[in-house]
């Protein structure tokens, strides 16, 4: 018996083995590209185009990162990274706000009160998901336009307050596994179903609304239509939609200031990524992501 | 009292009721409206019928963007579905660092869409990039990946791996939900791992898998910022112009916004038909659990 459980112990090893390199290989393929942003982001200009690429500058210019901030001349004008930095903040704080407050009480609605009605909207609510934007682009924009809010923010972050399917959905599916008897028991307590939202499910529910605040934040951050079709003004333009000018406006692209500024944009995001990364995955698996 | 209990859940469900009427139903049918109009948004709608459609029928562009739109979905969702797949069943073998190999492959799907075009610019460079780099030290020409009209959109394609990520994190969430006591039943009767995974694996998550499909599919039709910033309108030969970004030029560049429209509602369409094709196809092969 002995040398067959250990060929079986060899067998495993060698599995073992194959899978880290697969691994190490891919990620770093995954990698590359993001480490290459980040070399550039700290060379000289001369050494952007040098050819074969260099990874290592000749020396570290961490000064690209406040030139790339206030990039710019007097005659063509300077990019006005830090007002785009605060348009960005500002909208998408009130986009994630908005986007955790209306869908946790939405989805507490579909999945613990009753309602006639319920499961056929929310069949409705989910087909929606596969209305592509671009349908519904044009009245949208006409809509905000009657409105007035062209060139201001509020296309941008007022629809976070109406909830959205894929949120509701994922939320949902994770208040279903919540036992009822919880909410029966503070039925019989006395507690008012807003109580018992807030201080019986809400307390339960950190992972799955952290799921959503972040998803909504990743896509609030990075999103270049919207403020493409509803921002005007320079000033109030996001950081996304902003990056483009240091490829436009100025004619050749300073690479590596523009890769300085790509690094700034992207930094919030992965530091975010990085405090909730552990609730992010645990949100994902107990919720209704599958 | 019951009455009072539907009150309490309507009053909840409010904030989607209104944003469902007000952003999904209202633009749904006003859009459908707007294709039979000629409509600017410098001057009010007027009715001309399905003109708007028999042009589209005519327009050399609209095909060449669908035909673009087409390719790209055929060839980006299932390298990025099997990619995904992969990754989290690497990722699942319970191997030591997990959580820092998740982490590399989903940082990229946090990079915005310009910094992620930009990056990829400079990567596919023809004269300076690092993938030419990388050919020439194995020997080897590299493509012009961005300046040829035959690879621009395999370009694309290949990049939409790099985002696989997201897919990849929900998988590997289905795949902590398969029983282990059908490892072990397959593992009795003498299966290997290819085995294991063929006929436990892939059944178990197979509906996550149409899930990440479907959303993949109608996300890969709407295409749009990356090949707006890595290929201005959509040069070279318009291999890199997209549904998309022509519905956007005429609704916003041409102020056609009737025909954008009508565009709209034809990208609709096309969306509901594969996505039927997708759960047709699916249906012999997706098995959901019986409870």
């Amino acid at each position: 018996m002995k040398p067959v459980s250990q060929s079986h112990k060899r067998n495993r090893q060698m599995q073992t083995m194959i899978t880290h390199i697969a691994l190490v290989t891919l990620s770093v393929l995954f990698v590359v590209p993001l480490a290459w942003m980040i070399s550039t982001s700290l060379k000289p200009i001369t050494e952007t185009l040098s050819n074969p690429p260099r990874w290592i500058p000749s020396h570290v210019l961490w000064s690209n990162y406040p030139d790339a901030v206030k990039y710019g001349s007097k005659e063509l004008g300077y990019i006005p990274f830090l007002v785009y930095a605060r348009n960005t903040i500002i909208i998408t704080v009130l986009s994630v706000g908005g986007a955790v407050l209306s869908n946790s009480i939405v989805a507490y609605s579909f999945a613990r009160l009753k309602w006639p009605g319920r499961d056929l909207f929310f069949g409705i609510t989910l087909a929606t998901m596969m209305v592509p934007f671009p349908v519904v682009m044009v009245p949208t924009f006409a809509l905000f336009k009657y409105l007035g809010w062209i060139g201001t923010f509020k296309p941008l972050w007022v629809p976070a307050f109406f909830a959205s399917a894929f949120s509701i959905f994922l939320l949902r599916q994770f208040y279903r596994t919540i036992p009822m008897e919880l909410s029966e028991a503070a039925k019989i307590d006395g507690c008012s179903e807003l109580r018992i939202f807030t201080d019986v499910i809400v307390p339960l529910s950190r992972p799955a609304l952290m799921v959503v605040a972040l998803f909504t934040f990743m896509g609030s951050w990075n999103d270049f239509l919207g403020p493409m079709i509803y921002l005007v003004d320079q000033n109030t333009f996001t950081l996304s939609l902003g990056l483009q000018a240091y490829q436009s406006q100025h004619g050749g692209t300073p690479f590596n200031l523009l890769m300085a500024a790509s690094c700034l944009v992207i930094l919030p995001v992965v530091i975010v990524f990085f405090l909730a990364q552990k609730v992010f995955i645990q949100g994902i698996a107990t919720s209704g992501l599958k | 009292m019951r009455g009072r209990d539907a009150r309490v859940g309507i009053l909840f469900a409010m904030p989607w009721i209104m944003g469902f009427l007000i952003f999904m139903a209202y633009p749904l049918v006003a859009s459908l409206v707007t294709s039979f109009t000629n409509f600017s948004i410098l001057r009010p709608p007027s009715f001309i019928g399905i003109d708007n459609y028999k042009e589209l029928f005519h327009d050399q562009v609209f095909y060449k963007s669908l035909g673009n739109t087409l390719l790209y979905v055929l060839g980006a969702v299932p390298l990025t579905t099997v990619a995904a797949i992969a990754l989290a069943l690497l990722l699942n073998t319970k191997v030591k660092g997990m959580s820092f190999y998740r982490t590399m492959f989903f940082l990229p799907t946090l990079v915005p869409m310009v910094a992620l075009g930009t990056l990829f610019l400079w990567v596919f460079n023809g004269d300076y990039g690092l993938l030419k780099a990388g050919f020439a030290k194995v020997h080897m020409s590299s493509p012009n990946w961005l300046g040829d009209p035959a690879w621009s959109k395999w370009t694309l394609i290949l990049i939409s791996m790099w985002g696989c990520g997201q897919a990849m994190v929900i998988y590997l969430a289905g795949l902590q939900d398969v029983p282990v006591s059908l490892y072990e039943a397959a593992e009795l009767d003498g299966a290997k791992a290819w085995a294991k995974t063929k006929n436990v694996t892939l059944p178990m998550i197979s509906p996550v898998i149409l899930f990440n499909v479907v959303m993949g599919i109608i996300g890969a039709l709407q295409i749009f910022a990356v090949p707006y910033i890595m290929f201005p309108n959509g040069a070279p030969a318009r291999s890199a112009y997209f549904y998309a970004m022509y519905l956007y030029d005429n609704a916003f560049q041409y102020q056609r916004m009737g025909y954008a429209s009508a565009m709209g509602w034809v990208l609709f369409l096309i969306t509901l038909t594969l996505t039927l094709i997708a759960l047709k196809l699916s249906n012999k092969h997706v098995h959901y659990e019986s409870n």
